[in-house]
């Protein structure tokens, strides 16, 4: 197959917009939520990442599948090369499909994955014009749609998405001396690699577990996908553990679930941030890293009670990138330290967590 | 803020473009000048590179045409007292200088703070033992290596660490250096080589097909670290990154090999105390995530440049801020104006590099590409697929390609060449798959990654179906579509669809045009955002794309634009000067009112800065894209004049398609560049020429060479720099150079002229209005006539020509200028012998020396050009060259030491690489300042002479008397011994290379017993491999300054004896 034997398909916005591209991936009409990614590697990451459920994925980089499909290898229970055991868009936008691929790591194509996971692909879509379509009217529904078979727009917001993603049963990983509970909204399994790679055992349980029915050093809150404000029993189960002082370290909409189990508000951004160059300063410091993040709601700053403060804010919108208790061993941060993809210049907060919880275990011994 | 207490900072250019360093460097000291001015800080520039746009007004505050030697830049410190250097923003010659300054503790005598990264760091950088073990401290690896002294220690090394190995030797000469071994015989073999000429080799991993990624890193003093873009080389490791094709960002490397090495990048900026940019340069294999860091360049490089066009941040500019103190944060992203510098751009588009090579223009030298850099100048296209951006940047190289396909070559050798890459690789690649080879076997041999090769392959693939199609109707919109996608140009379109003879190619591709816009199948605009369309910015910066359904941009329809032309890569011929001119031309556009737009595509350029136009075109200079872009600006007008033969060759094809071209009539261009009518009118006006005769058969031209007598001079037409020009002075050498003519072009018949010997070269730069000459600047060259002017040493005002000459240069100039009509540049070329005076060349185009004699008659000739071509009243100026009461002298600079085995002569061929401009207070003065600052010494003890041609001895027996009064020992070849004898002129004599006495010339080089050659070649051709060439090539390599031109060498000569060094003023521009 090649780019001028590929089936036409639609592209249709909630606005009416209409573009035609060509399939490449599993040939289904679909529909969902249409948001844009800048980064420009790390297309298998991506798919994967169950923050992204629901949605309908456009690459900005034009250049998509140049090195096809990773292995499927396990490693500590965990496949080594993806970020969950599925891909979790409703469909992928890209320019320039390639057909050919060619690494080391690769078991097919792009094109062959996403068909044996039953998710539509198309290319020859004006992915520039589409991106600024949505930066200046914000995130839309859309749809693809091959022929005449229709579909209707759907709305994932509206939906409680972390229960589609989280995980049903609790799983325990490793066998490390720090025991971290992972509350599971939508996790990506390089947090569980990062929490692995510091001497812990990771027990990874249900978004609406009971949280006070485990013993643990430390609460790991996860990414996940769409309205924190959905995910009431985890708020709920949350207020309870800020009561108390074990260590607390959220990431994305962990980040989000535990300001407003502090007490603060959340907000749906106009479009997001998705990208791998996210610039975030640490408040107070003359520190910037560049980030990775995936997320359409955010915390806001103006919000966050007395005993909280922001600790990290982005560069360019001022938006919340974290927070922290200012006595309680509490933090959280809107973007991505565990990266895949992405830069992992932030990683290090996977040992300042670690060591918060050791210290916190030595004091509570 | 980071506020700064800096009130003075110097500034150490490049000094002239030579290979390996060449336009990038204009760039980046530009963009460092204007960063610090902004902050009110007072910059001073030291660069000797009078054509740059870093030396002109209004970006320095104060300019010196100074030689970049610790001697001079001390003089400068001692003078101007900066409170700060930059030594980062003038490549490797700033770098070296620095370096030195700082060894020699003249920064601390003077107080001089080097701005941004430390002089350590620079130097652990630089020594690559140091370096090696500063990144052990953090296991960081590098290329494993291991020193031997002896045959046995080799293998024990060779076993140490795996097959294959790579040994090289410290001395190398001729690329002799290095060898490939993969078993332990070859590794016996190259080896007991090796050690025939040198006591130690160095045993290394071979890391032969690994792939070959860059990343660009910058940190601020508050330790925050960017990676501003990485790039892939296509052509795997072996092939010297200036020599390799490549592309950004990395397009084979997952999240996780991209990302880990970005990780590292950071762990060395931060471990070797970095404040500003560097580049880093990897080793990844191509079957695991294994790598070798290369090298780190602790400075703004080619690739820094190339990075900062290809991403749209000024890189330079932001390294300058930091070294005056700024966090990134603190800074602003100069394209959106409202998010930060901190931050990583996000491409939506990949660009390719191509190197532009001109190896045809030397003798002797090799055509394989390696590790070494032998290309003069880049490319670098844009595009949203792969295909779209490689076949633009084939065509805009300029060497007569269309793109991947559609080029009539023909490869003999295919495998051997694919292994073995030259300057021609990747048009091999396409007749590889033309032959039927596969992705597989190409990759085998090549090491190329086969994504690269299917994305070729997809191209031939398309290739072979247009071909198939009978007609342009039978085409259908999808195919045609995806044809622009993949980057077919209209001209290959109609040549694979309508095949049309030569002589009805341009019709057909207008065919082409206009079918495919009559079905809507047109290009978009893009712009360069550095965000990926994340945030709203105003930008400039554009492409064009067929992978797209809209533009970007607004467009108006009120002609209030003006359209420059730029220049192109860097070639030999035609560099930094033209892109001089283009900026001068933005300039005043934009003073008048105008909008300004130019269309260029050299990374390594000014004018395609961010802020210098109001909208930048990254993008082909073909006729089809000028058209493309003047359909969506409808411009006032488009100037062609400003960046050399380029646009000069699109003025009559734009004026064909009625596109309105401004100043001097495109007929009148064509009537100076079509030789039959520029003669037919110089015999009209009564102006003189040398005798000539276009000619098309072997019988012809030697009838015609009977009559006027050897030597004569052989050329295709239309050309700009000579391309297989040459002097010819008997039937063989005839014969010889008729070939090589051919293959240049064979639509075009050779041309044969008259050579007038010792005949004087005079120049003519000037502005006209209506046929009225406005002003005028006349220089002579050094060197007789016989030396290319690109390679001649230039004087200006002249000082040794006559009155009378000057009139009828004045008279001859006026007339044509009035007979053409001229409104604009233009430059005419004049051989004086006894006053008699004839035309040799007339172009009507701004002219390589157009910056040199404007920023020394202190009168912008391009502006005042410009000003003209708007239809501005302009009056002529009344400065005259009697008002100067100094002398600019302009000096060639060549880059020999870089092309092994090429022979160091100069004839009218143009093989320099790029110049300098000094003023002096008198020729002398100026000379020994320009010479000084193209690499030459005052010699110290012994000179060598070889004077060649007897009228080259009598040239010469001055210089020899005025070197032994200064005490000088002379060494002779036989002839010039027995010669100077006669005058009683003291040499030792030096026995030939091949003779086995002593003392001999080679041993008298290569044991740096004498600091200058002379050696003049017997004839005006360039000579065979034999005793002369010998020694113009080893003094090369061994870097012993080295002259072949007698006048030159007389007037070197005089000069050093007439000043010490200590005489040389220390003046700025400004002070003259």
């Amino acid at each position: 197959m090649n780019s001028l034997s590929a089936r036409k398909a639609k592209l249709i916005l909630e606005d009416g917009t209409v573009m035609e591209g060509k399939s490449f991936g599993y040939e289904k009409s679909v529909s969902g939520e249409i948001v844009f990614n800048t980064a420009m590697t790390g297309y298998p990451e991506s798919l994967t990442d169950p923050s992204y459920k629901g949605q309908i994925l456009v690459l900005t980089y034009p250049l998509i599948g140049n090195y096809g499909a990773p292995q499927e290898e396990m490693e500590n229970d965990l496949l080594k090369f993806h970020e969950s055991n599925r891909i979790h868009i409703q469909a992928l936008v890209v320019s320039d499909y390639s057909f050919q691929y060619s690494h080391w790591n690769a078991r097919d194509s792009l094109a062959q994955w996403l068909k044996d996971n039953k998710v539509p692909g198309i290319f020859g879509i004006d992915t520039r014009a589409l991106t600024k379509k949505l930066r200046e009217k914000g995130t839309m529904l859309g749809k693809i749609v091959f022929d005449h078979d229709d579909v209707d727009f759907y709305d994932p917001s509206r939906e409680n998405l972390v229960a589609q993603v989280s995980c049903t049963k609790k799983h325990v990983y490793g066998n490390g001396k720090y025991k971290i509970l992972l509350l599971d909204c939508g996790v990506k399994y390089n947090i569980i690699r990062y929490l692995l790679q510091r001497d812990t055992t990771v027990i990874r349980v249900p978004w609406n577990h009971p949280i006070r029915t485990e013993e643990y050093d430390g609460l790991f809150l996860s990414n996940g996908p769409g309205d924190p404000k959905l995910c009431t029993d985890t708020i709920k189960n949350l207020t309870e553990v800020i009561r108390q002082d074990i260590p607390v370290f959220g990431i994305c909409l962990g980040n989000q679930l535990l300001s407003l189990a502090a007490g603060a508000d959340t907000y749906k951004l106009k479009y997001g941030h998705r990208s791998h160059n996210q610039p975030v300063l640490e408040v107070g410091t003359d520190k910037a890293y560049i980030t990775a993040q995936n997320h359409g709601y955010a915390v806001d700053n103006d919000t966050l009670p007395e005993e909280w403060e922001p600790l990290f804010i982005n560069i360019n919108d001022s938006t919340n990138e974290g927070m922290r208790h200012k006595t309680k061993p509490f933090f959280s941060t809107q973007f991505h330290p565990e990266a895949s993809g992405g830069p992992t210049d932030t990683a290090y907060l996977f040992d300042v967590f670690v060591d918060t919880v050791a210290q916190y275990k030595g004091i509570s011994q | 803020m980071g506020k700064t207490s800096l009130k003075k900072v110097l500034l150490l250019g490049s000094g002239a473009l030579k290979i390996g360093e060449a336009g990038e460097f204009d760039y980046s000291g530009s963009q460092a000048l204007k960063a610090l001015r902004e902050e009110g800080i007072r910059t001073i520039l030291i660069n000797p590179n009078i054509a740059t746009v870093q030396t002109s007004e209004k970006i320095a505050n104060r300019i010196y045409f100074h030689p970049i030697t610790p001697y001079f830049v001390e003089r400068v410190i001692e003078r101007e007292k900066p409170d700060g250097i930059l030594l980062s923003f003038g490549g490797q010659t700033a770098l070296n200088c620095g370096i030195e300054l700082f060894k020699q503790g003249i920064l601390k005598k003077y107080d001089v703070r080097v701005l941004g990264t430390p002089i350590q760091a620079i130097m652990d950088t630089e020594d690559r033992e140091f370096f090696v073990n500063k990144l052990k401290e953090i296991d960081v690896k590098t290329p494993r290596s291991i020193a031997v002294t002896s045959l046995d220690d080799a293998l024990k090394a060779g076993g140490q660490l795996g097959y294959p190995i790579i040994i090289r030797s410290a001395f190398t000469l001729g690329g002799q250096g290095s060898a490939f071994c993969s078993g332990e015989e070859e590794l016996k073999e190259e080896a007991s080589k090796a050690f025939s000429y040198t006591d130690q080799i160095l045993v290394e991993e071979s890391l032969k097909g690994w792939k070959e990624v860059e990343y660009e890193v910058v940190r601020d003093r508050f330790d925050n670290c960017i990676t501003v873009c990485n790039m892939e080389n296509l052509d795997p490791l072996g092939i010297h990154t200036g020599e390799s094709i490549v592309v950004a960002p990395s397009q084979t490397l997952t999240n996780s090999e991209y990302h880990k090495l970005r990780a590292l990048s950071i762990r060395v900026i931060r471990h070797i105390g970095i404040v500003g940019e560097c580049n880093i340069q990897y080793a990844l294999d191509p079957e695991s995530e294994n790598y070798r860091v290369i090298e780190v360049n602790a400075r703004l490089s080619r690739s820094s440049a190339l990075a900062s066009k290809a991403t749209g941040y000024p890189l330079a500019f932001v390294a300058a801020k930091l070294a005056a103190g700024y966090g990134l944060h603190q800074l602003k992203n100069a394209v959106t104006k409202t998010t930060t510098a901190f931050f990583e751009p996000a491409l939506d588009y990949i660009v390719c590099k191509i190197p532009r090579w001109d190896l045809n223009k030397f003798e002797g030298v090799s055509h394989h590409i390696g590790s070494s850099m032998k290309s003069v100048g880049e490319v670098m296209a844009i595009g949203r697929t792969f295909e779209e951006a490689i076949q633009k940047g084939l065509r805009m190289i300029g060497q007569g390609m269309h793109g991947f396909v559609g080029n009539h070559l023909r490869f003999d050798h295919i495998e051997k060449e694919l292994a073995e890459p030259t300057d021609m690789r990747i048009f091999v690649i396409a007749e590889a798959f033309e032959k039927g080879l596969s992705v597989e076997q190409i990759h085998k041999l090549t090491k190329i990654d086969k994504w690269f090769l299917y994305k070729l392959e997809n191209i031939i693939t398309l290739k072979k179906e247009l071909e198939a199609t009978p007609s342009l109707e039978a085409l259908d919109n999808d195919k045609l579509h995806e044809a622009k996608i993949q980057g077919f140009s209209d001209f290959q379109i109609a040549r694979f669809v309508t095949a049309p003879a030569p002589e009805r190619m341009e019709e057909s591709l207008l065919q082409v045009r206009t079918y495919r816009k009559n079905k809507n199948i047109v290009p978009y605009v893009k712009q360069i955002d550095t965000l990926a369309a994340e945030y709203p910015a105003r930008t400039n910066y554009l492409y064009m794309t067929y992978s797209a359904r809209e533009h970007d941009i607004a467009f108006y329809d009120d002609k209030k634009s003006v359209i420059v032309l730029g220049s192109g890569a860097y070639r030999i011929g035609s560099s930094v000067e033209f892109d001089w001119c283009g900026v001068s031309a933005l300039h005043t556009v934009e003073e008048k009112g105008y909008r300004s737009v130019i269309i260029n595509y050299n990374p390594e350029t000014v004018s395609t800065d961010y802020d210098i136009s109001d909208r930048l075109y990254f993008d082909e200079l073909s006729l089809e894209r000028t058209l493309d872009i003047i359909d969506l600006e409808q411009p006032h007008g488009v100037i062609v004049s400003t960046g050399g033969q380029i646009p000069n060759n699109l003025a009559m094809r734009l004026h064909s398609q009625k596109v309105k071209v401004l100043g001097t009539s495109p007929v009148s261009i064509d009537r100076a560049e079509n030789r039959h009518k520029f003669s037919s009118m110089l015999d009209t006006l009564g102006v003189d020429q040398p005798q000539w005769k276009e000619l098309t058969s072997m019988s012809d031209i030697q009838e015609f060479v009977e009559r006027i007598g050897f030597p004569v001079l052989i050329r295709p037409s239309y050309v700009l720099s000579g391309a297989a020009m040459n002097v010819v002075s008997n039937p063989e050498e005839l014969e010889h150079f008729l070939k090589l003519a051919a293959e240049v072009s064979k639509q075009y018949p050779v041309v044969v002229s008259e050579f007038i010997q010792e005949a004087k070269e005079i120049e003519i730069d000037a502005v006209a209005r209506h046929g009225t000459l406005i002003t005028y600047a006349i220089s002579e060259h050094v060197e007789f006539a016989g030396v290319h002017s690109g390679d001649a040493t230039m004087v200006f005002p002249p000082q040794k020509i006559y009155l009378e000459t000057i009139r009828r240069i004045k008279r001859i100039t006026r007339e044509i200028a009035r007979e053409l009509n001229i409104s604009g540049p233009f430059n005419i070329q004049f051989l004086a012998k006894d006053n008699q005076i004839k035309v040799i060349e007339c172009n009507l185009r701004a002219s390589r020396s157009m910056p040199f004699v404007s920023k020394v008659l202190k009168v912008n000739l391009i502006d005042l050009a410009t000003r003209i071509m708007l239809d501005e009243e302009v009056a002529p100026l009344e400065k005259s060259i009697f008002d100067l009461d100094y002398v600019g002298v302009k000096a060639p600079q060549f880059s020999f030491s870089r092309l092994q085995l090429a022979d160091p002569v100069l004839g009218v061929d143009m093989s320099s690489t790029g110049e300098v401009g000094c003023i002096g207070d008198d020729f002398y003065e100026g000379i020994l300042k320009a010479m000084l600052s193209v690499g030459y010494h005052i010699p110290q003890k012994k000179i060598l002479l070889s004077t060649g041609p007897a009228r080259s001895k009598v040239e010469l027996i001055n210089s020899a008397r005025a070197l032994l009064a200064k005490g000088y020992t002379l060494y002779a070849t036989r002839g010039t011994k027995r010669f100077y004898d006669q005058y009683g002129i003291k040499t030792k004599l030096a026995y030939w290379p091949d003779e086995e006495k002593r003392p001999n010339t080679l041993d008298l080089i290569r044991n740096r017993e004498v600091d200058l050659v002379v050696n003049i070649p017997k004839n005006l051709s360039k000579g065979e491999l034999d005793n002369d060439y010998m020694i113009r090539r080893n003094a090369v390599d061994f870097n012993i300054p080295l002259i072949t031109n007698a006048r030159l060498a007389s007037a070197f000569i005089l000069a050093f004896c007439k000043y010490k060094p200590e005489e040389i003023s220390i003046l700025a521009w400004d002070e003259y």
